[in-house]
C-alpha cells in the first residue's frame, strides 16, 4: 500500500515564451526522502514543483517516478498531492467531503473511504471539524485539512508549495515540527518549496537550492551551510549574510596571498583563481583571539552601529575604506558607536570563490 | 440618533423605488367607475378586473407565457455560448483578447431595432418568423455579450488553484471546470441569469418586429396599449413586473451567496 518513489529529473525545461524559468533542471530525489526547495522569488522553485504535478508541461526534458516517465501524463494520472500556498479547500464543500474526495475520485469503496478520512482526521486532531465548512475555520484549520486531503490516498509523491507562509510566526514554528513527525511516520516522498531558510534547514532531509531556473546545490543543510557551492549559496543560506571581499590574488615563491585594500592573507590550500571572492559569515568573526595555533586573520574596525538582538548581538563595522563587515556575537556586550575594536576570523573558516564564476575555488 | 437614521434613510429609500410600483398596482385594480374619481387615492375596494380581461380576453395571458419561453430559451442559448467564452477570458492569455472584449461591448452600439429589421427576411427564409426561437435568438444576441463579460468577471474571481487542486487530486480539466468552478461560480451566474432574464422579458421592439402572432407581452402591450383605457395600461404595468418580481424573489438566495461566504 504504501508505495514510494524516486523521482528523477533530467534537463527539464520550461519556457514561458522567452522567459526560460527553468532551464536544464537535473535532479535524483531518493525514495521516501524530505527534500526543500529554497531560492528567491522567481528562481523557478514553484515552477519545476508544477512540472513534476503535472500542473505546467514541460518545454523540453523527462521526469520518472522510479522508472515510469510521468512527465506526459495528466495530473491525475501521476498519483501526487499537493498543498497549495493558498491551501485551495474547496469552500462548497464541507471538510469531511473535502478530505473524501481525492478516494471518491479513486473510486475507493464508501466504508473505505470513511475509514480513511477518519484515519486522517484523527492523525492531523481535525475529528472535531468535519462538518464544518472551510469558511467556518482559521488558517492554521485551513492548512490541516489540506494536508490531510493531500496525505488521505497515500500518494507516491506530495508537493507542499510554500505551505506555511500565510500562517503566523508562532504557528508557522508548530506546523513545522508537526509536518517534519508527520512524514517521518508516512514517509512518503515529499518535496517542500519554501523561500524561508530558517524552514529549509530544518525540515528537509536534503536543500536543493535554485537560481535562475537551475539547481546550483544539491546537498544536506550541513553541507550548505559549511560548503556553500557557489557565492549566490553562500549569500543566501546564513543571517546576517556573509560578508564578502574581493581580492587579488598574489604569489610568492612558496604561497598564495590574498590582498583586500591594505589587508593581506595567506590562502591555506592552492587555487587558480587570479581574483577571489572571499566569503566570512559573521558568526566566524569573534572578538578575542582563538587560541591554540589556528592561524588567524585580525582587522581593526570602527564600530558604526550595534544591533542589540537579545541576547546575539550584530555589530556592523567599518574596516576603512568605506568597507563595512557584519559580525554575530552571542552575547551582549557594553560596546558603544565609534568605539574602535579588533576582530579575529580564523583562516580555516573562509570561504574561497572564484571571482568571475563565482563557484567555489576552495 | 444612527438608530434611527438608518432605518428612516432606508424607508425613504424603499419609498422612492416602491412607491411607484405600488401605485401603479393600486390603479390596476381600481374599478373603472372609480379611477377618474379625484376625491380619493384609495378606492373603496380592490378588482382584478381588469387584470383578468387583460389576460384571458385580451391574449395578455398567451403573450406573458410566449415572453416566459423567449426570456428561458434566450437566457439558455446565450449561457451556452457565454459561459465557455466568459471562461476562457478569464483563464487564458490569448492574442486580441481586449479587442474580443471591446468588440462585444461595442456591438451594443447597434440597436437590435435595426438589426431586426434585416433579421425578419432572414427569418422568413428560415421559417423563425413569429416563432418563439427566433425572438429569442435576437434576444440572446443582445444577452450574449452581456453574459460573457459577467462571468468572465465570475470566473476570474474564483481562485484557479480550486481548479488546480481538483486536477492534482483526480479530476480532468474540464472534470475540475463542472465539479469546481461552475458550482462556486453559481451565485454569480445566477445573478447573471437574472440580468439577462430581465432584459429579455423587457425588450419589446425587437420583439414587435419579429412576430406578430405569437407576441411576447411588452411587445403585445406595445400594439394594444394606445388604444385602451388608462386602467388597462396600469393593469399591463403590473401583468409586467409581478412574474420579474416572482423570478427574482425565488432566485435571490443565490445572489445573497448560498455558502455563507464571498467567492473573494
Amino acid at each position: 500500500m504504501n508505495v514510494l518513489a524516486k523521482i528523477v529529473a533530467q534537463n527539464v525545461k520550461k519556457y514561458f515564451g522567452e522567459v526560460k524559468a527553468l532551464d536544464g533542471v537535473n535532479i535524483t530525489i531518493e525514495d521516501g526522502s524530505f527534500i526543500v526547495l529554497l531560492g528567491p522569488s522567481g528562481c523557478g522553485k514553484t515552477t519545476f514543483m508544477r512540472c513534476i504535478s503535472g500542473l505546467e508541461e514541460l518545454t523540453d526534458g523527462e521526469i520518472y517516478f522510479d522508472d515510469k516517465e510521468i512527465s506526459k501524463l495528466q495530473p491525475k494520472d501521476r498519483n501526487v498531492a499537493m498543498v497549495f500556498q493558498s491551501y485551495a479547500v474547496w469552500p462548497h464543500m464541507k471538510v469531511r467531503e473535502n478530505i473524501a474526495y481525492p478516494l471518491k475520485l479513486k473510486k475507493f469503496k464508501k466504508e473505505e473511504i470513511e475509514e480513511k478520512v477518519k484515519w486522517v482526521a484523527d492523525l492531523l486532531n481535525i475529528s472535531e471539524l468535519l462538518d464544518r465548512y472551510p469558511s467556518q475555520l482559521s488558517g492554521g484549520q485551513r492548512q490541516r485539512v489540506a494536508v490531510a486531503r493531500a496525505i488521505v490516498h497515500r500518494p507516491e509523491v506530495l508537493l507542499m508549495d510554500e505551505p506555511l507562509s500565510n500562517l503566523d510566526a508562532l504557528l508557522r514554528v508548530k506546523m513545522r515540527s508537526e509536518l517534519k513527525k508527520l512524514h517521518e511516520q508516512l514517509r512518503v516522498t515529499t518535496i517542500y518549496v519554501t523561500h524561508d531558510q530558517v524552514e529549509a534547514m530544518t525540515m528537509g532531509d536534503k536543500i536543493a537550492v535554485m537560481n535562475n531556473g537551475s539547481i546550483v546545490q544539491y546537498g544536506t543543510p550541513e553541507e550548505i551551510y559549511k560548503k556553500p557551492a557557489t557565492a549566490f549559496v553562500a549569500g543566501f543560506i546564513g543571517s546576517p549574510q556573509m560578508n564578502f571581499f574581493k581580492c587579488n590574488v598574489i604569489e610568492d615563491n612558496e604561497n598564495q596571498y590574498a590582498q583586500f585594500e591594505h589587508i593581506r592573507f595567506r590562502i591555506p590550500e592552492r587555487i587558480n583563481s587570479r581574483t577571489v571572492l572571499v566569503g566570512i559569515r559573521p558568526e566566524n568573526i569573534s572578538l578575542e583571539k582563538p587560541g591554540g595555533n589556528r592561524e588567524s586573520l585580525s582587522l581593526k574596525t570602527t564600530i558604526y552601529f550595534v544591533e542589540r538582538l537579545m541576547p546575539e548581538t550584530i555589530l556592523h563595522l567599518d574596516i576603512g575604506e568605506g568597507n563595512r563587515i557584519t559580525v554575530k556575537i552571542p552575547y551582549d556586550i557594553a560596546l558603544s558607536e565609534g568605539e574602535e575594536i579588533e576582530v579575529f576570523v580564523t583562516i580555516d573558516s573562509l570561504h574561497f570563490f572564484d571571482a568571475d564564476t563565482e563557484e567555489r575555488a576552495l | 440618533m444612527m438608530k434611527i437614521m438608518y432605518p428612516l434613510l432606508f424607508v425613504l429609500i424603499a419609498l422612492f423605488f416602491l412607491g411607484p410600483t405600488v401605485l401603479a398596482f393600486i390603479a390596476s385594480m381600481t374599478p373603472a367607475s372609480e379611477f377618474y374619481d379625484y376625491s380619493h387615492i384609495f378606492p373603496s375596494r380592490l378588482t382584478l378586473e381588469h387584470i383578468n380581461k387583460l389576460l384571458f380576453t385580451l391574449g395578455g395571458f398567451k403573450a406573458l407565457l410566449v415572453s416566459i419561453e423567449v426570456a428561458l430559451i434566450s437566457i439558455a442559448i446565450a449561457f451556452a455560448l457565454g459561459i465557455p467564452a466568459g471562461y476562457a477570458l478569464a483563464r487564458y492569455a490569448f492574442r486580441g483578447k481586449n479587442a474580443v472584449t471591446l468588440a462585444m461591448l461595442f456591438t451594443r452600439s447597434l440597436p437590435l431595432i435595426v438589426v431586426s429589421v434585416s433579421l425578419v427576411t432572414v427569418y422568413l427564409r428560415f421559417n423563425l418568423a413569429d416563432t418563439a426561437i427566433g425572438v429569442a435568438l435576437a434576444h440572446a444576441a443582445m444577452i450574449l455579450p452581456f453574459v460573457v463579460i459577467i462571468t468572465s468577471s465570475i470566473f476570474s474571481s474564483v481562485f484557479i488553484e480550486y481548479e488546480e487542486a481538483g486536477m492534482v487530486f483526480g479530476l480532468t480539466r474540464f472534470g475540475a471546470f463542472i465539479r469546481i468552478s461552475l458550482p462556486l461560480a453559481l451565485p454569480g451566474l445566477a445573478a447573471s441569469a437574472i440580468y439577462g432574464f430581465i432584459m429579455s422579458w423587457n425588450e419589446a421592439f425587437a420583439a414587435s418586429i419579429l412576430s406578430i402572432q405569437n407576441r411576447t407581452l411588452p411587445a403585445h402591450i406595445l400594439a394594444t396599449a394606445m388604444a385602451s383605457p388608462d386602467y388597462f395600461k396600469y393593469a399591463m404595468a403590473t401583468v409586467m413586473a409581478v412574474p420579474a418580481l416572482i423570478f427574482i424573489f425565488i432566485i435571490r438566495k443565490y445572489l445573497i451567496s448560498i455558502w455563507g461566504i464571498s467567492l473573494k
